[in-house]
């Protein structure tokens, strides 16, 4: 499934990030393929907003609907 | 060891050492440039970026400040500016967040990564504890190889400590297999630092040397991520995960039910500071009473002893639209006011962590006019400063979100002197035109977006947004932003001004005022149905748009003629400045479109109002 379709609250495992600049940034952020997430907010048609430790990210839909992800 | 030097525009004392502080955006490196170099500082822009550089002494070595990144290469404007100062010192003061360990030692690595001396200063230790996090800093200090000191900054704990030990900083302890692959890139560049970035594919450092960037940065960087989740699986201890009251809040501002409240809350603050407080108030004060009432028969008593007030030069200096009296009471007593109170609001909204909820709120609505929510930062930045704003757009990831953003600011958004004017001008004639102003304006806005979005080629990127936690903003932090970027804008607009004024002033002398005034009259009399002085307003306004605002601030207007004339001049061309960055950034072509469709639009769109209203 994408990470667009990951309830709030939901932990989740990335499985795959699609562009190289941004799965540089990701790994930056600590939310590299492989890292365990939970969906902290999901605004209605918009961003979700993902959460690891205390590190919040906001990703576009269009983006987290690229993004493959495992329930963990 | 042999680095590149790009700080040429920097003043540095021979012997000097270069100190530079790096962190990621947030973690309170202000607070340690302030404790270290005291009151003197000096502001430097970095050529060709909108980014500024503080530096000062310490002792007989020099501080350099940088901008906020989290890590160092070439994906935006901080990146390259960080990594170009990094690259030229000769120790780093690495500040860290004790509360985002995880993103913010990955750039901790990196530097470490770089050979370059450092030490960190493990910041926010307070806020770490109330939130549950022991973190082991002795451990930590033996594991990075570098001298950790816990600090709490904004309390001043630790500081002393940090300068100190900061001539005890050294290199930290690199990967074998990095380091074995440094070695053998560093015979060919002559500098570790530069090696790593040719090694990580910053196409920039690689082009310097000659060489071809490296393909692995992806495998490097993976890398480093589990060496700094290795290093938090050993230094920290999580206590309790409950969520933190600014915790609680930020997500409150990014939910729509609670957010839209909020930012319209935020609206009206800003609102009720700029355009009330401010620009009723303050302004009546500095305006009216010390400029018109002390300044200016004071300044033509003094020129009219040697100067006749009706000659050529009596009119150019102290005339109705004089250099000594108009020029100064604009800049001194109308605009430095507001603009002061604009980066003041903007600053806290800054410094608080809010601009990138704010973002993720609106990512949607901007996501219809084919951009993302970062761009509401160049969009904001709009109502302080569309020259900024238009140079800020490069951190928008694409060249047709560019070509947009550039395209709303050039038309619909009034810049900050300009937004002033409007809503003290706004606030005198009552709330029914308030909103019809607003919702032409978001019309307006709305309809580019859209129709841009429509025709331009290609792809929009998406969102993609750190969110820091929520602070109370620190009011050393929100003076010092404050006073330096409206120092900035002054500095910028003055000459402007004179210029503006100057030409004016030789119109009128050569009759060539009234010539345009009659030339522009069935523009203004006819379509707009305003005064035919009203186009000295509009004449003013292509060499600053707010200069144009003031101008109709001080005509005898029905509250009718008064929203005309706000949305015409407000969707009136961007000033000289804007026109000229904007031609720079986005080309010629682009930037006569801009300019012209302004001329269009203000008339047609503020000829159907007038047509509606009166």
């Amino acid at each position: 499934m994408t990470l667009a379709q990951v309830k709030r609250g939901q932990k989740v495992i990335i499985v795959s990030i699609p562009n190289a600049e941004i799965r540089a940034q990701a790994i930056r952020f600590g939310i590299a393929e492989g890292a365990q997430v939970s969906c902290a907010e999901k605004l209605p048609a918009g961003p979700v907003v993902i959460c690891k430790g205390k590190q919040e990210i906001a990703l576009g839909r269009g983006l987290a609907e690229k993004i493959e992800v495992l329930p963990a | 060891m042999h680095c590149h030097n790009s700080l040429g525009h920097i003043d540095i004392p021979e012997g000097a050492k270069k100190i530079v502080l790096v962190g990621n955006p947030n973690v309170g490196k202000s607070v340690f440039f302030n404790s270290f170099t005291g009151m003197y500082v000096d502001v430097s822009n970095f050529p060709g970026t909108t980014v500024d550089i503080s530096y000062g002494r310490f002792g007989k070595d020099v501080i350099i400040d940088t901008p906020g990144v989290y890590g160092i290469s070439s994906f935006n404007d901080e990146e390259r500016v960080a990594r170009d100062v990094i690259l030229a010192a000769d120790s780093i003061v690495n500040i860290v967040d004790a509360v985002h360990l995880e993103r913010d030692l990955f750039l901790t690595l990196q530097l470490i990564d770089t050979g370059i001396p450092m030490i960190v200063a493990l910041n926010m230790m307070d806020e770490a504890s109330e939130q549950g996090i022991e973190i082991d800093v002795e451990l930590l200090e033996h594991l990075l190889g570098v001298p950790v000191v816990p600090t709490v900054a904004i309390k001043g704990k630790g500081l002393d400590e940090v300068k100190k030990r900061v001539y005890e900083a050294h290199p930290g302890h690199i990967p074998a297999q990095l380091k074995k692959d440094l070695q053998e890139m560093l015979n060919c560049i002559g500098c570790q630092a530069e090696a790593l970035l040719v090694l990580e594919g910053d196409i920039h450092v690689s082009q310097r040397h000659g060489v071809t960037p490296g393909q692995r940065r992806e495998e490097i960087y993976l890398d480093r991520r589990r060496r700094v989740n290795d290093l938090i699986k050993h230094v920290t201890r999580e206590t309790n995960e409950g969520a933190s009251l600014s915790t609680r809040f930020g997500r409150m501002a990014l939910r729509p039910v609670t957010g839209i409240p909020i930012f319209l809350a935020a609206l009206y603050a800003m609102y009720y500071v700029i355009g009330v407080l401010v620009a009723q108030d303050i302004v009546g004060f500095t305006e009216e009473t010390i400029m018109q009432g002390f300044y200016e028969p004071w300044v033509r008593a003094q020129v009219g002893r040697f100067i006749a007030a009706e000659s050529m030069l009596g009119t150019v200096l102290i005339g109705e639209f004089g250099l000594l009296t108009m020029t100064v009471t604009y800049i001194l007593g109308l605009l430095l006011p507001l603009v002061i109170g604009f980066y003041f609001m903007l600053s806290i909204m800054e410094d608080s962590g809010y601009l990138p909820r704010l973002a993720t709120l609106v990512d949607r609505l901007m996501n219809a006019i084919g951009l993302n929510g970062r761009a509401i930062i160049p969009l904001i930045l709009g109502f302080g400063c569309v020259t900024m704003a238009a140079i800020t757009t490069r951190i928008l990831g694409s060249e047709r979100e560019r070509t947009i953003a550039v395209a709303v600011l050039g038309l619909a958004i009034p810049c900050s002197a300009q937004l002033g004017v409007i809503a003290g001008m706004l606030a005198g004639i009552g709330p029914k035109y308030i909103a019809i102003y607003l919702l032409v304006m978001l019309l307006v806005l709305g309809l580019v977006g859209k129709v841009l979005n429509r025709v331009l080629p290609g792809e929009s990127t998406d969102l993609m947004i750190d969110l820091p936690p929520m602070r109370f903003p620190r009011s050393e932090n929100v003076l010092k932003k404050t006073v330096t970027k409206s120092y900035a804008f002054l500095k910028e607009a003055t000459p402007l001004f004179m210029l503006g004024a100057l030409i004016i002033s030789v119109m009128e002398l050569t009759g060539l005022l009234d010539a345009v005034q009659s030339g522009l009259a069935p523009l203004t009399e006819g379509i707009l149905k305003l005064p035919r002085e009203t186009a000295t307003a509009f004449i003013m306004g292509m060499i600053r748009r707010d200069f144009g605002a003031a101008g109709l601030s001080d005509m005898a207007l029905s509250a009718e003629q008064v929203l005309v004339s706000l949305i015409t001049i407000t969707l009136f061309v961007p000033c000289i400045a804007s026109m000229i960055v904007i031609m720079k950034e986005r080309g010629k072509k682009e930037g006569t479109v801009i300019w012209l469709g302004s001329w269009v639009a203000a008339f047609v769109i503020g000829g159907i109002v007038a047509h509606l209203v009166m």
